[in-house]
């Protein structure tokens, strides 16, 4: 044993190549993936302007792990408006993206794109085009949308596919006039499927409504988080018995359901009169 | 054409062929570049496949080697692309995994580093490289790496591709790179391609291809079965001009089979590293070379039918 060992010990020079030979290519290859694996990483944060189409993973990573880069969806595209990112676009190269200000998506009913994605990345589950969520829309700068200044823009409102439902405009008074009324474009992101007509179509030098990723839009609430007037609604009752419910003092025609333990003021709409449509 | 130094014997044969060049049959262009040749054209066609549709409205293939759809029908996936997504753990559509199996059971079966030689957009590149260097006349290989070092390069691509759950090698390979700058006019992914054609022409001799690839790993290894395969059937008239050597991207793959007669060794070039480009058998004078399958052990060993076949010239 010890005299095999001897022979073959450190000092023999075939072993000592073959070792050597051996670790200079695992270090080698090791030293080049991490780069690699560091690209990679900064390769998966995005600009907020640059929209992935229909269907795409929600999950930027999740994404990456899918897309094989093959611009089959760009080719599939029939307005044009998927490119394929070069290099230096910050978005991952050879990946599909859209700038919405530049072209927006045409929410196609077939969602071609969808179905010519090989892999999955763009999720077959995507049937109808509405359901899409390839971003949402957020009014980012109320001190200059014309609407917010009192005026009747509505561009993004009217060119909104999703109107009344994705973008409604709700009515308050104007503090400026005292007298006018302000129609607050406000976006309701469950359907807002992120196409980006409104920023598309928003008439100032700047878009005041844009896309953003929902990762950059949206909160969250805590996982652990619970709604009173929901676990409520849920249980038919207080979730623990016993518990005293002051009189709720609110001001006007309010009339809160009884036994429910802080509940904000209800307000009934059908007692506010006719409802309005802009 | 000096590039392994040729031994004195060898030598010697080369001056003794070179004497006697005037008595072989003069072989013309097309002959000593047909396969090159048809080479080109194929790679060519690939990408015309491809381009005849954004240039012409004529849509044949859409997509790019990544993964494609010819005439609406035929997916076709690169197989070490769905590898590493599965390794980054996503489960891939249907289309995508009868692309790949397509394509593995493809070269599988006729040839897997056929690949690198007659589809590959990045081979043309890195013989243009070559090709420069012997005209620039550099003399010195520069780094050589082992041949294996592209295993060692594929096994990082699959572990980067794991850990960071991301198809990892699609950021940077040069292939799909170079095919959207072609087929989408991605002029910026044009620096890859040039950073391989540098590469190989003033860092690594035959670096990129023969060396350093993973996606030719990946692809010999699938084609470790293949049919196809190039023999030296006629290896009993070669003269050791050493003409095949120096052509070749991958010459350690020719000796085996070339000098084996003694041992017993079968004439085909067996090996999973050669390419199947028949750049051996354009070269050859003594046309010891051909293409034939994997089980064709039949060689030419008599002095009458080598004689035959070189032209008068004693061998």
């Amino acid at each position: 044993m010890s005299a095999s060992r001897k022979s073959d010990g450190p000092s023999n020079p075939e072993r000592r190549r073959l070792v050597e030979t051996t670790l200079r290519g695992a270090v080698g290859a090791g030293v080049a993936g991490a780069l690699i694996g560091a690209y990679q990483r900064s390769a998966e944060a995005m600009p907020t302007q640059a929209i992935r189409p229909p269907g795409a993973l929600p999950d930027e990573r999740a994404f990456l792990a899918a897309c094989v880069r093959c611009g089959l969806c760009v080719r599939a595209c029939p307005w044009n408006t998927l490119k394929l990112a070069d290099l230096g676009d910050h978005v991952a190269s050879g990946t599909p993206y859209f700038i919405a200000r530049k072209t927006p998506c045409e929410m196609c009913e077939d969602i071609p794109c969808v179905k010519a994605c090989p892999t999955g990345a763009l999720d077959h589950g995507l049937v109808d085009i509405n359901k899409a969520k390839m971003g949402t829309a957020v009014l980012v700068d109320e001190e200059n949308c014309l609407n917010f200044l009192g005026l009747r823009c509505d561009v993004c409102y009217r060119d909104c596919p999703v109107i009344d439902k994705a973008l409604t405009l709700e009515m308050e008074s104007n503090p400026r006039t005292r007298k006018h009324a302000i129609f607050r474009p406000t976006v309701h992101a469950s359907d807002c499927t992120g196409c980006g007509k409104c920023e598309k179509s928003c008439v100032l030098e700047e878009a005041a409504i844009k896309v953003l990723p929902l990762k950059v839009a949206r909160g969250e609430l805590g996982r652990h988080y619970r709604l009173g007037w929901k676990e409520y609604e849920k249980h038919q009752g207080p979730l623990v018995d016993g518990i005293v419910d002051l009189p709720d003092r609110a001001p006007g025609d309010v009339t809160p359901p009884s036994g429910v333990p802080d509940t904000p003021p209800i307000i009934d709409p059908t007692k506010l009169g006719k409802g309005w449509k802009p | 054409m000096t590039a392994l130094s040729p031994t004195p014997k060898a030598r010697l044969n080369r001056e003794a062929r070179l004497a006697a060049q005037e008595v072989l049959p003069a072989r013309g262009f097309l002959t000593r570049n047909k396969f090159l040749l048809l080479r080109r054209l194929s790679q060519t066609l690939v990408l015309a496949l491809f381009l005849t549709g954004p240039l012409f409205g004529l849509w044949i293939a859409k997509g790019t080697l990544a993964s494609s759809m010819t005439f609406g029908i035929l997916p076709l996936t690169d197989p070490l692309v769905l590898v590493q997504m599965l390794a980054a753990r996503h489960a891939p559509e249907g289309l995508a995994i009868l692309g790949a199996a397509i394509v593995a059971v493809g070269y599988a079966l006729v040839s897997g580093r056929a690949y690198c030689s007659w589809v590959c957009p990045i081979n043309p590149v890195t013989d243009l490289a070559h090709w420069t260097r012997e005209k620039l006349g550099l003399q010195s290989k520069g780094w050589q790496p082992k041949p294996e070092t592209r295993f060692w390069v594929l096994a990082m691509v699959l572990v980067v591709s794991g850990v960071t759950g991301s198809i990892a090698w699609e950021l940077v390979n040069p292939i799909t790179h170079a095919f959207r700058v072609v087929v989408f006019g991605a002029t910026a992914s044009l620096t890859f391609v040039v950073a391989v054609f540098l590469f190989d022409l003033f860092v690594a001799r035959r670096g990129w291809c023969s060396h350093l690839c993973p996606v030719g790993a990946f692809y010999g290894l699938l084609g470790a079965g293949a049919l196809v395969k190039v023999s030296t059937f006629k290896r009993a008239a070669c003269d050791h001009c050493m003409d095949c050597y120096a052509v070749c991207p991958e010459p350690h793959v020719i000796s085996p089979a070339l000098e084996g007669a003694k041992k017993g060794a079968s004439p085909v070039i067996s090996s999973r590293d050669c390419t199947t480009c028949g750049r051996c058998i354009d070269v050859c004078d003594r046309g010891v070379f051909r293409f034939t399958h994997r089980f064709d052990a039949s060689e030419t060993t008599t002095v009458d039918a080598v004689r035959s076949n070189c032209s008068g010239e004693t061998p």
